[in-house]
């Protein structure tokens, strides 16, 4: 049977997809969110648009989730780069 | 066989490449296109830049089909070249319903069925065929389903404080960076497999030693073949992916995508070659079921996965048909009749297009159940 289905390698790729494509997702969404945080004095209204909202925390914590993701990235394609050189 | 067979099957070759790179088009954009982060013209150029980049990315020839799949030492030009007529056939036809079918199966299948014309059963390594890629096939679309659900779900729950508009912009940043990820894995993935059937013709003919990788102008135009055709953009794919499966929001179009590059990304690191077609319909199926609420076509998942069982078989007898015919007529004069039937079949395909012709400009039109749209196609561009 083992040598019809690599059980463990699908296993290694439901874990690791999940990790790296539902999870990395998930923690732009977080900076996202934190980006978007109304600075002090801001009162949100309905219409409160922006991207940027100017809260100092709200950006230090997108800053460290988007600098996450772009590294994840980084390493994906170090990993493309060194699987095809083999 | 000379040295115009050995050209014919390279033309043939990047022939098969140009229409891998405009059937998989949708594969990396077709949720981009959909949700407007990127507008159609821009998608393509994108997505061509980045498949070219990828071929270049990683420079070792691959496995290739060959090796596991069939007894590479029965294998001859003409086996290769009918092969890549069969699958070049199927992807038309695939194209022409706007199906997203896999190229790389279209590929496995058109070679083993010529195979199987050329020597008989014993020729294909039947194993292989079920471990390497129908396992593969079979599980690939649901583990890319479930990692996209959870992502559209986590990624909606996260961002539900945020307004409609902001949570909208965002993500189609988002998403220009995840389909950027898909389309550089592609290009990666499948200019390869190109790269390695030219690189097998040249060292049959004994143009290059056996064990050699592939020369440089190898690599340059398989990865111009797949650009050029990624840039020709198959419309009636994108359209498919894009708009009939689901209907896609930014943050689904942006987790969908990022499930795609991830799974694909991974597999290969565990040196599993998965099909780039069937992780992406997978994922956006997946971005469908996570959001509550959205609508999921069925009937358009269900045309799918059948064309997806049908696509070795279908490639397989015409690659097999397409063996049967160069083999009677014989020598460079049998692939020659094989290149003419190839041409008339892709051309009377391409005319039969026309009636119903999908472009950048209707591309994004409502979905009415097929996948001609109800407004024409602008007269200007497009294909």
């Amino acid at each position: 049977m083992s040598s019809w289905i690599d059980l463990k390698a699908v296993w290694e790729i439901v874990v690791v997809g999940l990790l790296a494509g539902a999870g990395l997702p998930a923690l732009f969404a977080v900076g996202l969110r934190a980006l978007g945080r109304p600075g002090p004095g801001y009162v949100r209204t309905s219409e409160s648009n922006e991207l940027v909202g100017g809260n100092p925390v709200g950006i230090a914590v997108a800053t460290v989730c988007f600098a996450v993701v772009l590294a994840a990235i980084g390493y994906g394609i170090y990993i493309i780069v060194a699987s095809g050189h083999k | 066989m000379g040295n115009v067979v050995l050209a014919l099957v390279i033309i043939t070759a990047l022939a098969f490449d140009f229409t891998n790179g405009f059937h998989d088009t949708a594969n990396a954009m077709a949720t981009s296109i959909a949700t407007k982060a990127l507008s159609p013209r821009v998608a393509v150029g994108l997505s061509a830049v980045l498949n070219l980049v990828g071929a270049f990315l990683s420079l070792a020839v691959a496995a290739t089909i060959a090796s596991g799949l069939v007894n590479t030492g029965l294998v001859t030009e003409t086996v290769v070249f009918a092969g890549l007529v069969g699958a070049i056939i199927w992807n038309l036809v695939t194209w022409f319903f706007g199906i997203p079918s896999s190229s790389s199966h279209a590929l496995i299948g058109g070679v083993i069925g010529s195979m199987l014309a050329a020597a008989g059963s014993h020729a294909v390594k039947w194993q292989g065929l079920v471990s390497k890629v129908i396992i593969p096939a079979v599980l690939s679309p649901f583990v890319a389903a479930l990692v996209a659900t959870v992502g559209t779900y986590l990624v909606y729950r996260i961002s539900r404080s945020m307004s409609e508009v902001s949570r909208r912009d965002g993500f189609r940043i988002g998403q220009i960076g995840s389909a950027s990820m898909v389309s550089l894995a592609h290009g990666t993935n499948d200019a390869q497999k190109t790269m390695g059937i030219i690189t097998l013709g040249l060292i049959a003919n004994g143009s290059l030693a056996a064990g050699s990788s592939a020369p440089f102008w190898v690599i340059l135009s398989c990865g111009l073949a797949i650009a050029l055709g990624t840039y020709m953009g198959g419309w009636r794919v994108i359209r498919t992916l894009g708009k009939g499966l689901v209907e896609i929001e930014p943050p689904q179009g942006f987790a969908a995508e990022s499930s795609s590059a991830a799974i694909i990304l991974v597999s290969t690191h565990f040196g599993y070659s998965l099909s780039t077609t069937q992780v992406a319909t997978g994922s956006i199926l997946g971005c469908g079921l996570g959001k509550k609420g959205a609508t999921v076509r069925w009937n358009v998942a269900g045309r799918m996965a059948t064309a997806w069982v049908l696509t070795l078989p279908s490639a397989g007898v015409m690659g097999a048909i397409s063996y049967a015919i160069a083999h009677a007529i014989g020598g460079t004069a049998g692939i020659v009749v094989d290149l003419v039937l190839l041409i008339a079949v892709s051309t009377a395909i391409y005319l039969r297009s026309r009636a119903t012709r999908v472009s950048p400009a209707n591309v994004n039109s409502k979905w009415t159940g097929s996948v001609a749209p109800s407004e024409p196609a602008a007269a200007a561009s497009g294909s």
